[in-house]
């Protein structure tokens, strides 16, 4: 006696969060059972394994009929064949579209093309997590970028608009798609010690100054072939970033300010000496990381570069938290004193942004 | 020119891709009705068009409104080669043709094609403006009120209850015409689809034109079937129950969340008996056109061993002058006259409800069942579909006469189905003998003094167990004993039924489904020989399904079945019967017996061991279902001894052996065969199977009850969480070595492999229910069985649940109680000669009340009406809104009952029926045949709650799948699926809105009249 068919349809669709989350990692109908079976489910219910096996199979099957739906999660609150109260189709969208730290620390940053997802089978071995999950987080990053690339207005805005994520999920997607937009070098073995939430941190700070959208502007931009707002990096202000080089080539300029800095924190930092010794090697390093935007090659390896002339020495140092952030801020506030100097609003625009990214990069 | 049918297409969304260059659509509708055909615009380059068409406007005969459909086809526009269709929707605008129902049917309908499924929806607006008709002769019967509730709709009262209603249309079926041989099989699928809806509309207005001519003006429990016959053609057939119902909307004239119309009118059964079983009709020749008849119970078969018969025989003399002879007697007889002219004119006085105004059923008699073994050939004349009439008319009969040897002069719960293989057909119909009080029957005129001295002296809740037949004269043996409630009238010691459980019915604990399941194995024959051997094993399937049922009824310590379904199919070589039902322990009847088990070789020591083994199990097992199911019967066995009924004789019955009853063989006709139904005998490894497998069922686990009925006796505080559903299974027989008993296992644990699965799904819902539990049986293949269940569970309070039934069981103390006063009351009341008084008044007051009820909320009632509409539009601009707009769909609720626990059903939309068939040839690609079928019934959910949203409802009661026909060629990759549904749309309100709603009524109170005199315009 074999079953040839076996099937269940309610008229409310049932969703058991349990099998949706084994379906969403990826497990094959046999080892979901397998580890319903280790849940111990059978003796909460007294159900027999066939019971699970036939169970398994059907949510497995109403969630590739779903699936389809849940690329376009408002086609899911449109649709008539399945009937799901809201705060279901909400989880069912939302679980769909997280993702794991793991996965997403690998691919962050990269192209989210064909080339990548061929290493997914990598990516899988790495990480533990199965390959069907890997696709399934891969595609996701890649259809909300197809949908939002184009688009103008607030990247979060969009993003929940059209895949109504909770804003928490639709922040993470925003820095995926602006990660991935700009390529952002973040696999090198001296940023493993990051976590997405670092990054993601750092994608907003960047996303809300550092974009064309930030400025304000767009509306009135006749120019349809203008950048999209908030995915990419305000060229002009990257332009102008050059100009900041005159804070470590001119030498009185440099003098002045490290003596400005050093002077307001001389007796409040418990790195002081240390500090002293190496501000010109990382203010050097900071304003010409800022010099060196203009190319896509090294807006890529801005993380690279931050943590290699920045992190690191402060944490060869061993600067508490608290004293980097007093130097920066300090860092920061004395180049209003410099009467030289004309470029204040780009260096607050640049710096503002730079200091919340790098003390959120400065852990261990 | 009686109507004009006005349609205007507004939108559509969601399209599929037609045109891969440019991944968009050029959809333009063509929108047909008759053979009038109009055509939208074509709307380029969307997905979402929007072509917010005029006003199409169809001038038509009402008839023509009744038959046809309307057709919407949504096509994509090609320049250069023909347009391909998209799909199409079809819409029944039958619920427009009453005054009472939807006025206009508008929203968002999936588009349905027979290949692709479902592929995006439309939005469309339909209206109809009749003109009245004079025309004395005309053919049409709009207005006339359809209703698949198998009892009187909530919101109605029925004035008369006429009766019977039955018709049938054939055709050629569009997939056996030569055309087909040319055109692809899904352009003939749609002529398919198109031709039945074309015939129901037909039969439904053939139907009403019966309805009309009897003067009424609805149809109750209308259940349509359709037989495809294959090369012969294509039968849609019908039967219901003709009534005048009366719009009610009162809120107060019934209790919204309760099961029953109108709890409160508590008087109800009269006084007679009623009786258990059946009885099989004369003996079988196995002709082709013979109908056999049998019945449930061959219970009492045995018991006339020596000492039960002393038993019994002592007190019936004794009480017979008491009760039965005195006032039962005239009564009876008068009453008999009465409805006997009330149901003569009646060819066949049928009825297809299962639950019953209050007082309609005055006793049960048993169930009643016919069936026939046919050959089909073709149908020559469509027209004149004389052949299968008379089948039907035959089996009718037979049927009739079955119930008028129970005594009794009506068959309620009545219902017929076909079983299909090849050119063999089995036609079946069962109902439960019965006798009605005539009040309903006829106009008013009866209703005379005879009447109220039979109300007088009823007994709450056994009435109807009270046996209809005459005791000196009884059709069957019987094992008769003096009600357990009442204790004036008799009762026979098991009751089997098809009709629902009566709402005032005294029961004690809780019930819970039945099942006997059976394979025979038959070998493959053709034409007249296969007929031949199908009507020589069908008695005995028979007999062996009731044997099952009793021996597991017994197992659960009960002593009654309601809703009794039993369904036999044919199969290329084998028959499968299915029976379910019901089982509860009516307060009324006696406790049954237990189950005792004879060994044949009594001189083995082991094999003695090994019977008492299982006799202990056996034991066990109904101890434990005792608990269960909570069936403490109040100690009645202690009161009884001091009154004149006989002494409980289960005890007695334990210890009978085995020869007595093969003494008793000869007398027995075949129905009740070799075995004792309380003696089980293991004379062979069959046997033992048997024991086994009664054994093998599994109680559902705790939390769960389940049953087939409407409502579960024993739970009565629903919260308001439903989940209907519906489940398919196939297996695969190994074709090996098949044998009876590996077939019996194999079936036997598919269906409880799939109750447990059931359980296990909707473990999230307990405490809950399973209720109108529907198993049908097929055979699509040689190897093939199908099992298709639908149901709906329903959770429960289960803090609540347990104060009922302590309340319950303070009520049957009480009732004990009352009981004893009336016993002690009895004697007295004989010498006075008259009859007791003591209950009566109440009863009276009660009725009075009952009848001016309807008269003076008048005024209410016409708000709660008002009050509802606004609901069913709001819903219908939320539906309404534009795509874009964040709104979701609308709820609709599904259910196989005819309430919605915790709501009020406010109007009936109309009834919704619809057929489609689902075809692939890439049956991998979609997931197999589970992915497939799944898929497909959940478009057919999604096409009937787009249908009943469309008409401004929210939900579909009495919803019941009434044909899943699937068919797979896997080597091709192709497969079929044919599903027919159907149901009762309607407008409910949560009583919590309800409650706010009714606070506000009296400033709305002054304009009550236009309840029924709405006019569609």
């Amino acid at each position: 006696m074999t079953s040839e068919l076996d099937i269940f349809v309610g008229n409310t669709t049932l969703i058991d969060e349990d099998v949706y989350r084994l379906w969403l990692d990826g497990y094959s109908v046999s080892d979901a059972v397998a580890l319903r079976v280790r849940s111990g489910i059978l003796e909460q219910t007294g159900a027999t394994a066939a019971v699970l096996q036939s169970d398994t199979m059907d949510h497995y099957r109403t969630f590739q009929m779903l699936e389809r739906l849940l690329h376009a999660p408002p086609k899911l609150l449109h649709q008539l064949i399945f009937q799901i109260p809201p705060s279901r189709q909400a989880l069912l969208i939302e679980r769909y579209y997280t993702f794991d730290e793991a996965f997403v620390r690998e691919v962050l940053g990269k192209k989210l093309s064909k080339g990548t997802k061929k290493d997914l089978d990598d990516i899988s071995t790495k990480t533990g997590i199965t390959l069907k999950s890997c696709r399934r987080q891969f595609d996701n990053f890649k259809r909300v970028f197809k949908v939002v690339e184009e688009m103008r207005g607030s990247l979060v805005d969009n993003i929940q608009q059209h895949f109504l994520l909770s804003d928490r999920l639709a922040r993470d997607y925003a820095a995926i798609v602006f990660f991935a937009n700009n390529r952002f070098e973040t696999g090198k073995k001296k940023l493993q010690y990051l976590s997405f939430g670092d990054f993601a941190f750092c994608a907003e700070l960047m996303i809300q100054n550092w974009t064309l959208g930030a400025v304000g502007e767009a509306p009135t931009d006749p120019d349809p072939q203008a950048d999209d707002m908030d995915m990419d990096l305000d060229k002009e202000f990257l332009q102008d970033l050059k100009e900041l080089k005159v804070l470590v080539a001119d030498k009185d300029l440099l003098d002045l300010h490290k003596s400005l800095v050093c002077t307001a924190l001389r007796g409040k930092l418990g790195v002081f000496s240390e500090m002293e010794a190496n501000f010109k090697n990382l203010s050097r390093g900071l304003v010409n990381v800022a010099a060196k935007l203009t190319h896509n090659k090294d807006v890529r390896d801005l993380f690279v570069d931050l943590v290699e002339k920045f992190v690191e020495p402060c944490r060869s140092d061993h600067w508490p938290l608290n004293d980097v952030r007093l130097f920066l801020n300090q860092y920061s506030a004395s180049v209003h004193s410099l009467d030289g100097f004309r470029h204040q609003a780009l260096w607050d625009r640049y710096m503002g942004t730079l200091r919340g990214c790098l003390l959120r990069l400065c852990h261990d | 020119m009686p109507g004009k049918l006005k349609v205007k297409i507004v939108a559509g969304r969601h399209l599929p891709v037609m045109d891969r260059a440019s991944d968009l659509t050029d959809a333009f509708v063509e929108v047909k009705f008759g053979n009038t055909t109009f055509k939208t615009d074509v709307y380029l380059k969307s997905l979402n068009p929007q072509w917010n068409s005029e006003w199409f406007k169809f001038e038509v005969d009402d008839e023509d409104l009744q038959d046809e459909p309307l057709q919407i086809t949504v096509l994509d526009h090609d320049t250069y080669s023909a347009n391909d269709a998209i799909g199409k929707v079809y819409i029944d605008i039958d619920p427009l043709l009453y005054s009472e129902a939807a006025t206009v049917i508008s929203g968002w309908f999936p588009i349905y094609d027979t290949i692709h499924g479902i592929r995006g929806e439309i939005n469309v607006v339909v209206k109809v403006d009749l003109f009245n008709d004079l025309n004395r002769f005309r053919q049409s019967s709009c207005g006339v009120k359809f209703f698949c509730t198998t009892s009187i709709p909530k919101c109605y009262r029925a004035v008369i209850i006429h009766g019977f209603v039955e018709e049938l249309v054939v055709n050629e079926d569009p997939e056996y015409q030569w055309i087909d041989r040319i055109r692809t099989p899904r352009a003939s699928n749609e002529a398919r689809q198109r031709l039945i809806s074309l015939m129901s509309g037909e039969l439904q207005r053939k139907i009403g034109l019966k309805v009309l001519e009897m003067r009424g003006n609805a149809v109750v429990g209308y259940l349509q079937c359709f037989d495809l016959e294959g090369e012969s053609g294509l039968v849609v057939r019908a039967i219901g129950t003709a009534c005048t119902l009366d719009k009610l909307s009162s809120p107060a004239a019934f209790l919204p969340a309760c099961n029953s119309p109108s709890k409160e009118i508590k008087e109800i059964p009269f006084n007679e008996d009623p009786n258990p079983n059946t009885h099989s009709s004369g003996p079988s020749t196995p002709l082709k056109n013979q109908t056999y008849s049998f019945s449930p119970s061959k219970s009492y078969s045995r018991q006339s061993s020596s000492s039960d018969t002393d038993l019994s025989l002592t007190p019936k003399t004794g009480m017979g002058s008491g009760s039965a002879g005195k006032e039962g007697g005239p009564f009876k007889a008068l009453l008999r006259q009465q409805t006997q002219s009330a149901l003569e004119q009646r060819e066949f006085p049928f009825f297809t409800l299962t639950a019953f105004p209050p007082g309609f059923l005055v006793h049960v008699g048993g169930v009643v069942s016919a069936r026939s073994v046919k050959l089909l050939d073709r149908i020559h004349n469509p027209d004149e579909p004389e052949t299968r009439d008379a089948w039907w008319a035959e089996i009718r009969q037979e049927i009739k006469s079955h119930a008028k040897a129970l005594g009794c002069h009506a068959v309620v719960g009545y219902s017929e189905s076909t079983s299909i293989c090849e050119e063999v057909c089995i036609l079946s119909a069962s109902g439960t003998a019965a006798v009605l009080n005539p009040r309903f029957l006829q106009d008013g005129t009866v209703e005379g003094c005879l009447e109220q001295r039979l109300e007088e002296n009823l007994p709450a809740g056994c009435g109807f167990c009270h046996i209809p037949y005459d005791e000196l004269n009884m059709p069957f043996p019987a094992h008769l004993t003096y009600c357990y409630n009442c204790r004036k009238q008799k009762v026979p010691d098991v009751l089997f039924t098809t009709i629902d459980l009566p709402v005032d019915a005294a029961v004690i604990g809780k019930g819970c489904l039945i099942q006997a399941r059976l394979c025979r194995l038959k070998k493959k024959a053709q034409a007249e020989a296969n007929a031949t051997a199908i009507s020589n094993l069908l008695p005995f399937m028979e007999y062996e399904v009731h044997t099952q049922l009793m021996n597991k009824l017994k197992l659960k310590g009960m002593n009654a079945l309601f809703g009794l379904r039993i369904q036999i199919s044919v199969g290329e070589n084998m028959l499968m019967g299915l029976a379910s039902a019901t089982g509860v322990y009516l307060a009324a009847l006696p406790t049954p017996g237990g189950i005792q088990i004879a060994g044949k070789t009594p001189n083995d020591g082991s094999y003695e061991q090994h019977i008492s083994h299982m006799q202990k199990k056996i034991n066990d097992t109904i101890a434990k279902n005792k608990e269960l199911y909570e069936i403490n019967p109040p100690e009645i066995s202690e009161e009884i001894i001091g009154s004149p009924i006989p002494e409980p004789r289960q005890r007695s019955r334990l210890l009978r052996s085995q020869s007595e009853s093969s003494d008793e063989v000869t007398e027995l006709d075949l129905s009740h065969g070799k075995k004792d139904a309380f003696v089980l005998e293991i004379d062979d490894t069959d046997a033992m199977e048997d024991v086994h497998s009664l054994l093998t069922d599994v109680p559902p686990p705790s939390g769960f009850y389940s049953c087939n009925t409407e409502i579960m006796p024993g739970i009565n505080n629903w919260t308001s969480e439903i989940q209907m559903f519906t489940s398919v299974r196939v297996i695969r027989l190994s074709s090996l070595n098949l044998t009876n008993q590996a077939l019996n296992k194999n079936f036997n644990d598919l269906c409880e492999n799939l109750l447990k699965s059931l359980y296990f799904k909707l473990r999230s819902m307990i405490p809950c229910c399973l209720c109108h539990v529907n198993f049908t049986v097929s055979l699509p293949e040689d190897e093939l069985i199908q099992v298709t269940v639908t149901a709906v569970a329903i959770t429960f309070d289960k803090n609540q649940a347990l104060q009922t039934t302590k309340t319950h069981a303070e009520k049957s103390l009480q009732r004990a109680s009352t009981d004893n006063e009336e016993l002690l009351q009895f004697p007295l009341e004989l010498c006075s000669d008259s009859l007791p008084s003591h209950p009566f008044p109440p009863a009276k007051e009660h009725l009075e009340s009952a009848s001016s009820n309807s008269g003076i909320p008048a005024a209410q009632r016409a708000v709660t009406v008002e009050k509802a509409s606004p609901v069913g539009e709001g819903n219908f601009r939320n539906r309404s809104s534009p795509p874009c707009a964040n709104s979701t769909v609308g709820v609709v609720k599904m259910t196989p009952l005819s309430f919605i626990p915790g709501a009020k059903i406010t109007k009936y939309l109309g009834i919704i029926n619809m057929f489609f068939i689902r075809e692939t040839t890439s049956l991998r690609e979609e997931g197999g045949v589970s992915g497939f079928l799944h898929a497909f019934i959940a478009e057919v959910f999604a096409m009937v709650r787009a249908h009943v949203a469309a008409l401004g409802g929210n939900a579909v009661v009495s919803y019941i799948m009434k044909q899943c026909v699937f068919m797979e060629n896997p080597n091709k990759n192709q497969a079929q699926c044919l599903i027919n549904v159907s149901g009762d749309a309607v407008v409910f309100v949560r009583e919590s809105e309800l409650e706010v709603v009714s606070t506000q009524q009296p400033a709305a109170n002054c304009q009550p009249s236009c309840t029924g005199g709405e006019v569609t315009t």
